[in-house]
């Protein structure tokens, strides 16, 4: 009997053993970082004689640059955070970068793709332990009815920009907008985010105008912007031209003076190289000095989505994915974003919950939420889809 | 021709020694982040006397030892510089910091630990010659820094890694790293150095830290009214000397908290300008400078009946105060 005591209790010593030796070793956390070789999203979209309109890069050195911020975190945790990048010419190639990995034990997956390519990449691991973060595409049918419960949002959507953008027509009463959209589905879903939050927010658009690029005097209805901005009146232009060649010519070129906001002059966006509160100058510092060019809101969205999941892993002292997962997509994330409000996930669509800021080409204006728009339980929640706009129900 | 220079020897001591023996100078020093100014205050009257250009970007501001000079650390000049604090005048420059945020003096006066916010370090670096003899490497932004009595121990926050480090000063090693919430910022130490607290800025909360075994044991968190938990962003911590009350400037929530240490119990909340961020005591701790970062102004309270004197306008984003009284 005596005995028999003495070999428990020397198989419980083991057991309590076991797990601190294995602490210390380094425990590794692999984040696989995904991207679509030659994504035309990327292509270098120069207008006429080179000049490049629109920031064309990818947002990979944002999540390097959070995983080296890991380093100290990871010395405390006795754990080292790396990143794995990998490409693929389709969704399926992608999907079996994601069995390669998982079968390693990868559980967290950045994905710089479109919305087609997240949504058949997120068909391909329903129900899997695993998260694929969204780090680049804003289309709201990611977080409505193509919304997947491991696919979670770190890049705002359009209709928290849009949302953003209504709050300040409405702190401004600038309350009649004309809409100049471009002929792309991106230019279409953006001006359909407008429409909502015009409507949500009390705001009038006068009328929609598509516009093409061009010179053709036949066409001066759709190319020419004196002409398109001539008649009603209307206190805000709002464009709708997410590759940008058209747009650059909008302000200063209505036949009114009156402001320009959209994909052109003022413009919602997650992160911007001119914040300057909240840290924010450190972070763009850093990132500029790493990627030698300034910080985009995609290059925040993938920064701040490794850490996500380094806090997550940080806060429950877990490797464990389902511990994880939990702290992760819980109410007590308090995830520092250097915009000033702790960002966390929403639970009904995933999507991060975050400042939105209103900047112009050098300066950033109005950090939305904007004062005086309350929500019942959180005011960073009066951005895009609300709980009771049910447009997903993951809950 | 000998007996001279020995009876006029000791004059000259004397005379050189004059603004020490002086006594304070009455008055205020406020640094303000955006202007790159010092803004000068008289004391009792808070009327603003000057303000005078210094390096750009100055933040922390701290006496030396025996309070005859100041210290002021410049994050975009990679600069501190000491000036003389009766006349204001820059007596040298410390070069070659990089990024100083905050800093706090050895009790001996002799060493400056400095937090490099762009360089994840800590640096300690001699006065006198103004060499940097060590530096620790830490979590991204370090920002508060706190030195013991003893002078054996100093913390300091990394803002971005949320942990609070606690370093050796004699091996330059860090001792241990403690995991506190969202965005440390500030440290206040008991008078006994039995508890640290730490504001971190994000979570909302003061963590209160147990200094002999490194770990959490309480927190505070503030909510004054009409205000949700992630608009309450505390960020400077000042603690009186009898170790009884806390003020804690809340940020974003225009507020300074007024805690009492022993029940760790809100008393009250203080109205003050938008974003307070630092604070400072007069020397008797019966009134309370606060610089309000997004308002420009500096809010003085009386500490004792816990009302607002007055505000007074500053330079662009006033950050430090220094109180000569």
């Amino acid at each position: 009997m005596r005995n028999l005591a003495i070999v428990v209790l020397a198989a419980v010593a083991m057991s309590l053993a076991a797990p601190t030796s294995r602490a210390a070793e380094l425990t590794t956390v692999t984040v696989g970082y995904l991207e679509i070789t030659d994504d035309p999203r990327y292509e270098e979209k120069r207008a006429y004689a080179r000049i490049r309109v629109k920031p064309h890069d990818r947002p990979l050195p944002g999540a390097e640059m959070a995983i080296r911020e890991s380093r100290i975190l990871g010395r405390v945790l006795k754990m080292k955070f790396r990143l794995e990048w990998a490409t693929g010419k389709t969704a399926a190639a992608l999907a079996s970068e994601v069995e390669r990995m998982s079968a390693d034990g990868v559980r967290y997956f950045l994905v710089d793709a479109n919305a087609s390519v997240l949504g058949a990449l997120a068909t391909a691991t329903k129900g899997r332990n695993l998260f694929l973060f969204n780090i680049s595409e804003p289309s709201d049918a990611l977080r409505a009815g193509g919304c997947r419960a491991q696919l979670m949002h770190t890049l705002p959507s359009y209709a928290m920009m849009t949302d953003a953008l209504a709050q300040v027509l409405i702190a401004n009463k600038w309350r009649q907008v004309l809409v100049l959209k471009g002929p792309l589905a991106d230019d279409a879903a953006f001006a359909q985010a407008f429409q909502v939050s015009a409507k949500r927010f009390g705001v009038r658009v006068t009328a929609t105008r598509d516009f093409v690029l061009g010179n053709d005097p036949r066409e001066r209805g759709k190319n020419n912007i004196r002409l398109m901005t001539a008649e009603d009146d209307y206190d805000v232009v709002f464009v709708a031209d997410t590759e940008g060649a058209f747009g650059r010519y909008v302000p200063y070129q209505t036949n009114r003076p009156r402001p320009v906001i959209g994909t052109e002059g003022l413009i919602a966006e997650a992160w911007h190289w001119s914040w300057e509160h909240h840290g924010a100058p450190q972070l763009n510092q850093r990132f500029e000095k790493r990627a030698k060019r300034r910080m985009t809101g995609p290059d925040w969205a993938a920064w701040v989505a490794v850490k996500a999941i380094v806090e997550s892993i940080v806060r429950t002292k877990s490797a464990d994915f389902k511990t994880v997962r939990a702290y992760l997509q819980g109410d007590r994330m308090t995830l520092d974003g250097y915009k000033g409000t702790p960002s966390s996930f929403r639970p009904w669509d995933n999507q991060l919950r975050q400042p939105i800021l209103l900047r112009t080409h050098n300066a950033v204006i109005q950090r939305a939420p904007l004062k005086g728009f309350l929500h019942p339980t959180e005011n960073m929640d009066t951005l895009g889809f609300d709980r009771a706009d049910k447009k997903c129900r993951l809950e | 021709m000998k007996k001279f220079q020995r009876s006029f020897l000791p004059a000259l001591v004397f005379l050189m020694a004059a603004p020490a023996d002086a006594g304070p100078s009455g008055k205020i020093y406020v640094t303000n982040e955006k202007s790159s100014t010092i803004t000068v205050l008289e004391n009792m009257t808070y009327k603003v006397i000057r303000s005078f250009k210094t390096c750009k970007r100055p933040r922390g501001i701290h006496f030396s030892k025996d309070r005859s000079q100041f210290y002021v650390g410049c994050a975009d000049d990679n600069v501190i510089v000491i000036y003389d604090t009766a006349t204001a005048k820059l007596v040298r420059r410390i070069r070659g910091i990089e990024e100083p945020e905050t800093f706090d003096l050895s009790p001996d006066g002799k060493t400056l630990y400095v937090s490099n916010e762009e360089d994840a370090a800590v640096s300690f670096v001699d006065v006198e010659t103004g060499r940097v003899f060590a530096e620790v490497e830490l979590g991204e932004e370090p920002e508060g820094v706190q030195v013991t009595a003893d002078g054996s121990t100093v913390y300091v926050a990394s803002e971005a890694a949320n942990i609070v480090h606690v370093i050796d000063t004699a091996t330059a090693e860090i001792r241990a790293d403690i995991l506190v919430g969202t965005r440390p910022r500030r440290f206040a130490l008991t008078p006994d150095e039995k508890e640290l607290w730490v504001s971190a800025e994000l979570a909302g909360q003061v963590d209160i830290i147990d200094t002999a075994t490194n770990r959490t044991i309480g927190d505070i968190v503030f909510l004054p009214t009409g205000f949700r938990r992630n608009e309450v962003t505390p960020v400077d911590i000042l603690m009186t000397g009898d170790g009884k009350t806390v003020f804690v400037a809340l940020g974003r929530a225009n507020h300074v908290a007024v805690v009492d240490v022993a029940s760790r119990k809100v008393r009250d909340y203080i109205l003050v300008g938008k974003r307070p961020w630092g604070l400072a005591f007069s020397r008797d701790e019966k009134i309370l400078y606060v610089a309000n970062g997004l308002s420009d102004d500096l809010t003085i309270i009386d500490a004792v009946s816990l009302k607002v004197v007055k505000s007074v306008a500053v330079g662009m984003v006033p950050y430090g105060i220094l109180v000569d009284d």
